[in-house]
C-alpha cells in the first residue's frame, strides 16, 4: 500500500474533516444507548414526565445528528476514494503510454490490462471503505480500553498483555496472504489472457471445432484461478477466528485473575461484570480491525503490481544532442541490434536516403525489415551504430519531435472503435480537407463514399466491420492525413489489389514528393520505382540500388523478380 | 450492446435473478445445507459463551477470602474449551462458504465461456472483448463476493430478528405497536431506495466494462499510439472514460451508502420513541421497570441486524447489477441449433454449388447479390476482385459463420443448412490472413488442429511449411511458449506457422484467404511444393493476389460488388480483355 499513500496526501485535511464528521456520528450512535441506559435507569425512578419528554428529545436530536453527518462522512469518503482512484488510474495509464516496447513485452498486454482495471478497482474498495470502518472500529477500541482501564487498571493491563499476540499473529497471517493474492492476481492474468485468445481466434476455433477442447482450456486456468484464490481467503479467513480465540482466551485470564483479587479484596465483582459488557465492544472493534486487514492485505498485492508498473524506470531516454552536417535526410551508420541480446537480428545496416527518396525494403520474412523501421522510429534503442534523421542522432530527438516526423502503417495496424474520420485524424488536429485528401490519395475515398454516413461511419473495435483490403487503406489515410516528413509502410498493402496498390503508388509519388517514404514490402511491383532497394537476408543486407542494378548484381532479387512477374517484368527494363 | 434479450422484464425482476443464482447455489446443496446448520451451531455457542462467564463471575460473587476457586476454574477451563471449539467451528464455516462460493465462482466463468464457444462470430465482431473480460473477473468476483460473505450475514440476521421480534411481543404487546410504524416505514424506504439506486449500481457495472473495452484497444495499439505521438489524446480520452467509471461509482457508492445510515435513523427514532412511550406506560403502571428494560434489550438486539441488513444491501445492489450482466450474457442468443434432422457431412467429395446468394451484414447494404458458382470435386476456385467486393464474406458464408439471407449453398448436394456445423467445418481446412496462435509451445500451435499429433509429423509439416529452421533458432525449439505479440516473430512467420497447422488436417476442401500475404515470395516459392500437396485432391478456395496462386487455378472467379463478373481461366480472361485484364496489368504500372 506505500506506494499509495503518497495518492492520498493531497486528500489529507478532506479525509481528516471527513474522518472528523464521522467522529461526531460515531459519538452519537454510541450515545443513544448510553442515554437510553440513563434514562432508564437514572430517569425513569424519579418518576418526572418533563424530564423523560427532555431526554426522548435529546435522543432523537442524536440521532438526526447521527444520520448527518453520516451520510456526510461517507460521500465524503466516496469522494476521496473516486479522486485518489482516478489519480492513480491516470498516472498508471499515462505511465503504460510512456513504456517501452521493451517493458510492454516483459510486463505483457493481458497483464497491463488488468492492472489498469481490476487492481485500480481493488483499491478504489479499499480507499472507500477503509477510510468509512477506519473510524468506529478505532473509538471503540480505545474507548473500550479507557472506559475498562478506569474501571479496573489491573484487569485491563491483563487483557491489553493479549494484544502483541494478536498484532503477531495479523502481521503473519497478513504476511503469508499478501504473495497468495499476489499469486492470484497472476492466475487471473493468466485466465484473462485466454478469455483475449479465445475471442481472438474464434474463427480458428470453431472452423476446426475446438470449442471443446477450449472450454477444457479455459477450465484448468479457471480451477488455477479458483484454486489460488481458496487458498488465499482460507488463510485469511483463520484471521477472524484466531481473533476471537485469543480475545476470549483474555477474557478467561481476566476472570481468573479477577478471582484472585477479589479473594484478597482488591476488586469487587461487580466490576468484573461491568468489565465483560465493555469486553463484548472491544472483542467487535478488534474483529472490524482484522477485517479491515484482510481488505488491506488485498489492496496490497494491488498497490504492489501497480506500483511495479509507476516505478519502471523511463528506458528509453533523450541524449544531449548530438548533431552533424548531412546532405542526408535519413542515415543508417553500421546498425546492430539484436532483441535477445545473444543472437543480432540485424548486422551492419548502413544507407542513406536523401530528402524525398523512396527507399524499398525486400527480403525473406523474418530478415529484420520490420527491425529497421522499429530503430527508426527509436521502439528500440540500437546495439551499436547510429541512426540519423537531418543529421540529428535520434537518441537525442525529443519523443514528440522525434513521431511528429512520421506517417507510418505497421503489419499488424489498429484502427480504433470510432468515426472513419476520427480513425484518420487520431487526435490530431487535422482538417477535414487534409482528412478528405488523404483518403482520395490511399484509394480509400471509393468505398468510403460508397457508406451512407461516409467519412463520419462508425467503425467497430479493430475495425472488424471493413474487410482487409479496406481497413489497410484507412491506416494509410491516417499515415498520410498529415503531410509527414518521413512515410513508412510496413507491408501495408499486402491486401490491396494491384491496381488498387499502383494507383496508391502513383498518388504518393504526385502529391508526396518531398516525403522520404520508406516501404517494406513482399511484392516487388511495389517497390520496383524505389530510388533505392534494400534486399536483407537474415538481419545483413544483401544488395541495395535501384532497379535496374540490382536485376544485375544481386541474384536473389533477380529471382524474386522473375518469380513475381514472369518474363513481362524483366524485360521491361 | 444486447439486442436479443429473452426476457427483457426478466433482468429488473430481483426475484429473477435470485432464482438464477440460486440454481447455481443448488448444485452444493449438501455444502450450503452444513454451512447453515454450522451457523446455527456457532450462534448458539456464542450464547453459551456469556452464560459460562456468569457462572464463573458467581464463583467470585461470594467475595473477599470466599471465592469458590474450583469452580472459577471449571468454568474458565469450560469456557476456554467453548472458545475453542467456536472458533474452531466459525473457521470451518468460513472455509466452507469459500468453498462454495468459489466453486459457483468457478461454475459461472465456465459457463460463461461454454457460452462465449456458442455464440456466433457477430457477437465477437460487434462486442469488445474488454468488456466480455470485465463480466468474466469483475462481475463474477462481485457476485460471489458478496455470496460468501453476506449470505451468512443474511441469515444470522434473520434468526436473531424473528427471535427478539417473538420476545417483544411476548412481554408487550402495545409497545411493538411502534414497530408496526416503524418497521414498514424502514421496508418502504429501503424499498425506494434500491429503486433509486439500482440503475446506479448498472452503470457502475456498464462503465467499468466500457473502461476495460477501452483499455483493452488501446494498449494493444500502443505502437501506434506511440508513432503518431498520441498519448496524449489518448490519455485524454482515457481521462474521460476513468472519470465515468469513478463518477459512476462514486454515485452508487455514496447514494448506497445512504441506507445504513437513514434506517438506522429510524431504527433510533423508534428506540427514543419506546423508551420515551414505554417509561409513560411504566409510570401509568401498564408495564414493570424489569420488563421495560428487557424490552428495550431486544429493541435492541433486533434493530441491530436490521442496521447491518440495511448496510449490505448496497454490496447486494451491486451483486445484482454484476449478476444481470453476467445472465445477459448468458442468454445471448447462440448460434441456431442445426436444424432437425441435420445430418452429419461424411465422405466429403468436395462438389460445392452455389445458388442465387444473397446477404448483408446490416439490413440495406447488400454485400453479395445474386451469387452462383459451380465448383468439381478437386478443383482449384481462385476468387480475385477489389478489396471489399465480398470475398471474405464468401468464406463466412461457405463455414456458415454467418447465414445467408436468401439462396443456399449445397456441399456433395447437400444443402448446408441441413448438415450439422460441426461436420461442415470440419470437411474445411481453413488458412486465414489474420494468423491466430496462442500462448502455448510452437509444438501446440502446430497441433491444434489435430489430435495426438505426434512430434515426428509436427516436425514433417514445419518443414514443408520453410519454417522448421527457424523454430529450431528459438531457444527451446518446439517447446518454445509462444507469448503473444512477441517480438520475434513477424507476420509471415506467424502464417507459416499457421500453414504447417493446415498441413496436418486432412479435410477435403481448403480455403486459403491471403493465406501467404505477407510471406516473402521466394520462401512462398520453397513452401510451393508442400501447398500443392496440401491442395492435392481437394477443393481449394484460394484468396490472393499473387499471379503464382492465381495463375494455375481451374476458374478465377471475378469479383466485384459482390457478384460474379467474369469468369474463366487467366488465359481466357487476360484474352476478354476485361475487368481481370485490367486488374492484372496493373501490377507493371
Amino acid at each position: 500500500m506505500k506506494r499509495i499513500f503518497p495518492y492520498l496526501k493531497p486528500y489529507l485535511w478532506a479525509m481528516s474533516l471527513g474522518l472528523t464528521i464521522k467522529f461526531v456520528g460515531t459519538i452519537m450512535d454510541l450515545l443513544l444507548p448510553w442515554l437510553l441506559s440513563y434514562l432508564i435507569d437514572t430517569v425513569v425512578p424519579t418518576q418526572s414526565i418533563p424530564m423523560v419528554l427532555f431526554y426522548g428529545g435529546v435522543m432523537v436530536i442524536c440521532s438526526i445528528v447521527a444520520v448527518v453527518t453520516n451520510i456526510q462522512a461517507n460521500r465524503m469518503a466516496s469522494r476521496v476514494a473516486r479522486d485518489v482512484t482516478r489519480t492513480v488510474r491516470h498516472d498508471l495509464f499515462q505511465k503504460i503510454s510512456l513504456l517501452s516496447c521493451r517493458q510492454v513485452d516483459a510486463f505483457t498486454i493481458p497483464s497491463l490490462e488488468s492492472r489498469l482495471t481490476s487492481d485500480t478497482y481493488n483499491i478504489h474498495q479499499v480507499v472507500g471503505r477503509m477510510q468509512r470502518l477506519g473510524i468506529r472500529a478505532p473509538i471503540l477500541l480505545l474507548g473500550g480500553i479507557v472506559v475498562t482501564l478506569t474501571l479496573e487498571p489491573v484487569l485491563t493491563l491483563v487483557l491489553l498483555a493479549i494484544l502483541p499476540v494478536l498484532g503477531f499473529v495479523v502481521y503473519k497471517i497478513s504476511q503469508k496472504g499478501i504473495p497468495l493474492y499476489t499469486r492470484l492476481q497472476q492466475a487471473v492474468d493468466k485466465m484473462v489472457l485466454d478469455v483475449r485468445e479465445n475471442a481472438g481466434g474464434i474463427r480458428v476455433i470453431k472452423a476446426l471445432s475446438k470449442m471443446d477442447y477450449e472450454k477444457e482450456q479455459f477450465s484448468q486456468v479457471n480451477a488455477e484461478v479458483t484454486k489460488r484464490e481458496t487458498t488465499a481467503a482460507t488463510v485469511m479467513a483463520a484471521s477472524n477466528p484466531l481473533m476471537n480465540l485469543f480475545l476470549n482466551l483474555g477474557l478467561t485470564l481476566v476472570i481468573v485473575v479477577g478471582a484472585y483479587r477479589v479473594n484478597s479484596g482488591l476488586t469487587q465483582p461487580g466490576k468484573i461484570i461491568a468489565f465483560l459488557t465493555y469486553f463484548t465492544i472491544i472483542l467487535n472493534a478488534m474483529l472490524s480491525i482484522t477485517r479491515m486487514f484482510i481488505m488491506y492485505s488485498k489492496g496490497s498485492a494491488s498497490a504492489v503490481r501497480i506500483g511495479e508498473v509507476l516505478d519502471t524506470p523511463e528506458d528509453l531516454t533523450i541524449l544531449p544532442e548530438d548533431k552533424i552536417e548531412t546532405p542526408y535526410h535519413i542515415t543508417f551508420n553500421d546498425v546492430c541490434f539484436s532483441y535477445n541480446k545473444t543472437q543480432n537480428n540485424l548486422e551492419n545496416i548502413s544507407f542513406a536516403l536523401k530528402k524525398g527518396e523512396t527507399l524499398g525494403i525486400l527480403g525473406a520474412t523474418g530478415c529484420g525489415k520490420t527491425t529497421v523501421i522499429n530503430l527508426l522510429i527509436r521502439f528500440y534503442d540500437v546495439d551499436s551504430g547510429e541512426i540519423r534523421i537531418n543529421g540529428q542522432n535520434v537518441n537525442s530527438i525529443p519523443f514528440q519531435q522525434l513521431h511528429q516526423k512520421f506517417g507510418i502503417v505497421f503489419q499488424n495496424d489498429v484502427l480504433f472503435a470510432d468515426t472513419i474520420s476520427e480513425n484518420i485524424a487520431f487526435g490530431r488536429a487535422l482538417h477535414s480537407s487534409a482528412i478528405e485528401a488523404a483518403a482520395r490519395y490511399a484509394q480509400a475515398s471509393g468505398f468510403i463514399d460508397q457508406l451512407e454516413d461516409g467519412l463520419e461511419h462508425p467503425l467497430t473495435a479493430r475495425g472488424t466491420n471493413l474487410s482487409g483490403g479496406q481497413k489497410q487503406r484507412v491506416l494509410i489515410s491516417r499515415a498520410l492525413a498529415a503531410q509527414p516528413e518521413i512515410l513508412v509502410l510496413d507491408d501495408s498493402s499486402s491486401a490491396l489489389d494491384y491496381k488498387t496498390d499502383a494507383q496508391l503508388r502513383q498518388a504518393i509519388g504526385e502529391h508526396f514528393q518531398k516525403t522520404t517514404t520508406i516501404i517494406v514490402a513482399q511484392r516487388i511491383s511495389s517497390v520496383m520505382q524505389a530510388d533505392h532497394i534494400m534486399v536483407l537476408e537474415e538481419g545483413r543486407i544483401l544488395g541495395y540500388g535501384a532497379h535496374s542494378q540490382l536485376m544485375e548484381s544481386c541474384a536473389s532479387y533477380r529471382e524474386i523478380a522473375k518469380s513475381q512477374m514472369g518474363g513481362g517484368a524483366a524485360n521491361e527494363q | 450492446m444486447n439486442n436479443n434479450q429473452k426476457s427483457p422484464e426478466g433482468y429488473t425482476n430481483r426475484l429473477y435473478l435470485v432464482k438464477r443464482i440460486w440454481k447455481y447455489l443448488y448444485q452444493h446443496k449438501w455444502l450450503l445445507l452444513c454451512a447453515f446448520l454450522l451457523t446455527l451451531g456457532s450462534n448458539l455457542l456464542v450464547l453459551v459463551g456469556p452464560t459460562l462467564s456468569g457462572l464463573a463471575i458467581d464463583a467470585i460473587e461470594p467475595g473477599k477470602g470466599a471465592v469458590i476457586f474450583e469452580k472459577v476454574f471449571f468454568y474458565s477451563g469450560l469456557m476456554i474449551l467453548f472458545y475453542a471449539v467456536s472458533s474452531s467451528l466459525s473457521y470451518i464455516l468460513s472455509v466452507m462458504m469459500i468453498r462454495l462460493s468459489q466453486q459457483v465462482s468457478y461454475n459461472m466463468r465456465q459457463d460463461i465461456t461454454e457460452k462465449l464457444m456458442e455464440l456466433p462470430i457477430s457477437y465477437f465482431d460487434r462486442t469488445q472483448t474488454g468488456d466480455i473480460i470485465s463480466r468474466i473477473s469483475y462481475d463474477v468476483d462481485t457476485l460471489n463476493a458478496s455470496l460468501s460473505t453476506d449470505l451468512l450475514q443474511i441469515s444470522t440476521s434473520f434468526i436473531t430478528v424473528i427471535g427478539s421480534f417473538v420476545m417483544m411481543l411476548l412481554i408487550s404487546p402495545p409497545l411493538v405497536i411502534i414497530f408496526l410504524f416503524t418497521i414498514p416505514a424502514s421496508i418502504l424506504f429501503t424499498r425506494y431506495r434500491t429503486r433509486v439506486t439500482r440503475p446506479m449500481f448498472k452503470r457502475r457495472s456498464a462503465k467499468l466494462g466500457e473502461l476495460n473495452g477501452f483499455v483493452e484497444e488501446v494498449v494493444s495499439g500502443q505502437k501506434t499510439i506511440k508513432a503518431y505521438h498520441q498519448e496524449q489524446t489518448m490519455l485524454e480520452r482515457f481521462d474521460q472514460k476513468n472519470n465515468d467509471a469513478v463518477e459512476a461509482y462514486y454515485q452508487a457508492d455514496y447514494y448506497g451508502s445512504m441506507n445504513g445510515p437513514f434506517v438506522n435513523f429510524i431504527n433510533n427514532i423508534s428506540l427514543s420513541l419506546i423508551s420515551v412511550f414505554g417509561t409513560l406506560l411504566f409510570l401509568f403502571g401498564h408495564i414493570s421497570l424489569g420488563n421495560l428494560s428487557s424490552f428495550v434489550l431486544y429493541s435492541r438486539k433486533f434493530s441491530g441486524p436490521i442496521n447491518e441488513m440495511a448496510n449490505i444491501i448496497s454490496e447486494l445492489q451491486s451483486a445484482m447489477a454484476a449478476a444481470e450482466r453476467i445472465f445477459r450474457l448468458l442468454d445471448e442468443a447462440p448460434e441456431p441449433e442445426d436444424a432437425p434432422g441435420a445430418q452429419e457431412l461424411s465422405n466429403v467429395q468436395g462438389h460445392v454449388s452455389v445458388q442465387h446468394l444473397n446477404f448483408s451484414y446490416t439490413p440495406g447494404v447488400p454485400i453479395i447479390q445474386n451469387f452462383n458458382l459451380e465448383v468439381a470435386p478437386g478443383s482449384l476456385i481462385a476468387i480475385v476482385g477489389p478489396t471489399g467486393a465480398g470475398k471474405t464474406t464468401l468464406i463466412n458464408l461457405l463455414m456458415r459463420f454467418y447465414d445467408p439471407q436468401a439462396g443456399r449453398i449445397l456441399v456433395d448436394g447437400h444443402d448446408i443448412s441441413q448438415i450439422t456445423r460441426k461436420s461442415l467445418r470440419a470437411a474445411y481446412t481453413m488458412v486465414l490472413q489474420d494468423t491466430w496462435l496462442f500462448s502455448g509451445t510452437v509444438f501446440q500451435n502446430i497441433a491444434y488442429g489435430k489430435k495426438n499429433a505426434t512430434m515426428e509429423e509436427v516436425v514433417a509439416a514445419a518443414k514443408a511449411a520453410k519454417i522448421h529452421s527457424y523454430i529450431m533458432q528459438l531457444p527451446q525449439g518446439y517447446n518454445t511458449v509462444l507469448t503473444e505479440d512477441g517480438v520475434n516473430i513477424s507476420k509471415g512467420q506467424k502464417q507459416m506457422l499457421t500453414i504447417a497447422r493446415a498441413m496436418l488436417i486432412n479435410s477435403k476442401m481448403l480455403i486459403l484467404d491471403e493465406a501467404t500475404s505477407n510471406v516473402d515470395t521466394q520462401t512462398e516459392q520453397q513452401i510451393q511444393q508442400a501447398m500443392q500437396s496440401l491442395m492435392k485432391g481437394k477443393t481449394c478456395f484460394v484468396i490472393a493476389h499473387r499471379l503464382s496462386t492465381i495463375q494455375n487455378a481451374d476458374q478465377i472467379l471475378v469479383v466485384n460488388k459482390g457478384s460474379v463478373v467474369e469468369q474463366g481461366t487467366h488465359s481466357q480472361l487476360l484474352a476478354k480483355q476485361g475487368f481481370y485484364a485490367q486488374l492484372y496489368n496493373s501490377q507493371f504500372q
